[in-house]
């Protein structure tokens, strides 16, 4: 094996008749946090969803641990899922349960642990991202910044190899984002953990991942070291990392030229 | 909400629940009276059963002692056949008669029986040799108009 | 002309194929909750708790609606019997409306509205929240941890719910014809033992219930699982609950009751 966790190859996707992913190479070292960005639309959710299996690639292979998920059936799909943990763009935290019986989801489903063992491992997930004083509250009482964060450990609950976060970052303020960011790549060193990180917040995401992966109209347009994308001179990178707003992602959805638009040219 | 108050709930509405249920079926219908207990059946044959149902009661001096079980047709006899399916604990005469009434001037029609005076008793599978059917209510009026037209005509003073 | 007849027939169509496919769908899905109800004998802490939001959130709704319709029952019925001079078949009248009609149905009515209506939107916010996609994540089947034990707790609370009405309405006609009118309280209660039959009247109107329970549960359930993940999607999704299990429970009745009290 060369390590590898998840291993991508050639990777199309097509929702019907639309292209969304057209030929993805893409790897994530064990122990690595690897994110994957691009502007709003450009395929890194559907990514996502192949990874952890939602749905079925059209053609290449993707490897988690060495299974080639697209061959798995509804066992082999639900076995590997529990050695996954994912974090929802807004934490998807189950509404009608407390913050501890959230983080103890997992457990009481998937073990026979008694009680007591899993009081201990909830709290013990709950210090981890710092909220062990708030397990008795129920989840309508959270800011966002903790919501994600009881997200988090619920994500850890079953100490998975894996962990998918689809744009943890979304929405959160500079603080909590800074916490989010830091959690994310000391579970990831602590708990030998892999992480690959679906976001386009690039200045958050810079500062603690170990590979980065550009993705647009479906393709890998640049990849690298934080280092070396910084540095890259690659006109969608740089437009992408600096936020401008014209370069090769135009800002003008495609249309006709302007003045024939207005019905201005025979006038 | 804590785990013990909501048992506390779920538990009084099951018991609610099943109560108005027992309820339902001992106070308002009529459960325990023949459905359960044993019963012989004897036949009886009607020139005219007027409007009688299957499961109209059967009753010997007003008190209830079994069900109409099967009404049939011979086609032989030009007869309707009635099975009663009597109580086991109500032992008749076998020379017993079996008339069809009604309860009030148009409530439901209900057979009574009126008990003979025989030693023997009647048994599974007996046929009512005494019966009285259907007191029509159109053949009633008409003769009522019959006799009335018959009467000498009020005598002057 | 020609264009809006095609139009209006391609409409037909669709509504048509749409229609079908949602019987197939829902049937399936009803289905596949049968199949993954094992979880409900294992954990019986998940249905009592659906129970619970089924069943006793829907108690006061049930009682005071069944005590009013059975003291209208009383008063309507009064007046129209004593026309005939029959004041003491007002117990019967009462009470086979209620065991055989208006229990089953009215009850079925106001569940699809509160318990159903509440399923829905439950379930549709589950799904829109992500929380339904965070289970499947999590290697937990929804359809087991979060449908089945719904519907258990919904078909098990229907009957119940239908017999507390039907009880609560014989006593409000109890108190309308007997203790405020006057009826004769033993002709009250003895032509209707006489008249009502445990297992003609009683036993298929719990049976009617029943069915209306399964339908309700199973519209409310599958139209929150198909609901669009959007405010607007789970709002119409709910709307829809209450007028097709409404429209199903009608129609159901009718069918229930010419098969069950043809023969009498």
């Amino acid at each position: 094996m060369s390590g590898n966790l998840v291993e991508i190859q050639g990777l199309h996707f097509a929702y019907g008749k639309r292209p969304i992913l057209k030929g993805i190479d893409l790897s994530a070292r064990k122990g690595q946090v690897v994110a994957i960005m691009g502007n709003s639309g450009c395929g890194k959710t559907t990514l996502f969803r192949l990874i952890s299996g939602a749905v079925k690639a059209t053609q290449g292979t993707l490897k988690v641990d060495g299974l080639n998920v697209g061959d798995l059936d509804q066992d082999g799909l639900y076995q590997l899922r529990r050695r996954m943990g994912v974090l929802f763009q807004f934490g998807a935290l189950f509404t009608d349960m407390s913050v501890f019986d959230n983080v103890a989801f997992q457990m009481r489903e998937h073990t026979d642990l008694p009680e007591a063992m899993i009081r201990d491992l909830v709290l013990m997930k709950l210090n981890a991202v710092g909220l062990r004083g708030a397990h008795d509250l129920m989840t309508s009482e959270l800011s966002g910044g903790m919501a994600r964060r009881v997200a988090l450990a619920r994500a850890i609950a079953l100490d998975p190899m894996l962990i998918l976060y689809d744009e943890p970052f979304a929405g959160l303020d500079p603080i909590s984002l800074g916490v989010i960011g830091n959690l994310i790549r000391r579970l990831t060193d602590t708990l030998g953990l892999t992480s690959i990180v679906v976001t386009h917040d690039v200045q958050e995401s810079l500062k603690m991942v170990d590979y980065v992966y550009f993705i647009s109209e479906g393709m890998v347009e640049a990849q690298g070291t934080p280092a070396e994308i910084k540095a890259s001179g690659l006109p969608f990178v740089h437009q992408f990392v600096h936020g401008e707003e014209d370069g090769p992602v135009l800002f003008h959805y495609p249309a006709d030229p302007y003045p024939a638009d207005l019905r201005l040219s025979h006038a | 909400m804590e785990r013990t108050t909501l048992d506390l709930w779920v538990g009084l509405f099951v018991v609610a629940g099943i109560a108005a249920l027992v309820f339902l079926a001992m106070k308002v219908g009529n459960i325990g009276t023949f459905d359960t207990a044993k019963t012989y059946s004897v036949t009886a044959k009607f020139g005219n059963i007027g409007g009688l149902k299957v499961r109209a009661p059967v009753k010997s001096a007003g008190v209830v002692v079994g069900r109409v079980g099967e009404i049939r047709f011979n086609t032989q006899a030009y007869q309707a056949e009635v099975v009663l399916n009597i109580g086991n604990q109500f032992k008749f005469p076998i020379d017993t008669g079996a008339s069809i009434m009604t309860s009030g001037l148009l409530g439901e029609q209900y057979i009574a029986l009126e008990a003979g005076a025989e030693e023997k008793m009647l048994a599974q599978g007996d046929v009512l040799k005494i019966t009285q059917g259907a007191v029509v209510l159109e053949n009633l009026i008409g003769q009522f108009l019959y006799n009335k037209a018959d009467e000498p005509t009020t005598p002057a003073k | 002309m020609p264009e809006r007849v095609i139009g209006g027939f391609r409409k037909i169509g669709h509504r048509t194929i749409d229609g079908v496919w949602r019987m197939g769908v829902s049937t399936r899905f009803f289905l596949l909750t049968l199949m993954h109800s094992g979880i409900c004998l294992r954990r019986p802490q998940l249905v009592i708790r659906e129970i619970f939001s089924a069943g006793v959130l829907s108690l006061i709704i049930i009682i005071v609606s069944g005590l009013f319709v059975g003291m209208v029952l009383g008063l309507q019925g009064y007046e129209t019997l004593q026309t005939y001079g029959s004041e003491e078949a007002l117990g019967i009248l009462v009470a086979l409306s209620l065991v055989r009609e208006l229990g089953p149905v009215v009850a079925a009515l106001l569940f699809a509205s509160r318990a159903g209506s509440a399923i829905t939107a439950e379930i549709g916010l589950m799904k829109a929240t992500e929380q339904i996609a965070a289970m499947e994540m999590m290697a937990v089947d929804p359809i087991a941890r979060v449908v089945a034990p719904r519907f258990w707790g919904a078909v098990i609370s229907m009957p119940l719910l239908a017999a507390l009405f039907s009880a609560m309405g014989i006593f409000g006609g109890y108190l309308v014809g007997v203790v405020m009118i006057g009826v004769d309280d033993g002709a009250f209660w003895s032509q209707m033992q006489s008249a009502v039959d445990f297992r003609e009247d009683i036993l298929n109107g719990v049976i009617k219930s029943v069915v209306f329970g399964v339908a309700v549960t199973v519209v409310a359930l599958f139209e929150g699982y198909d609901a669009p993940p959007t405010a607007e999607g789970v709002s119409r999704a709910t709307t829809r609950t209450v007028v097709t299990s409404s429209l199903a429970i009608l129609a159901l009745d009718f069918v229930l009751t010419a098969l069950m009290f043809r023969g009498v």
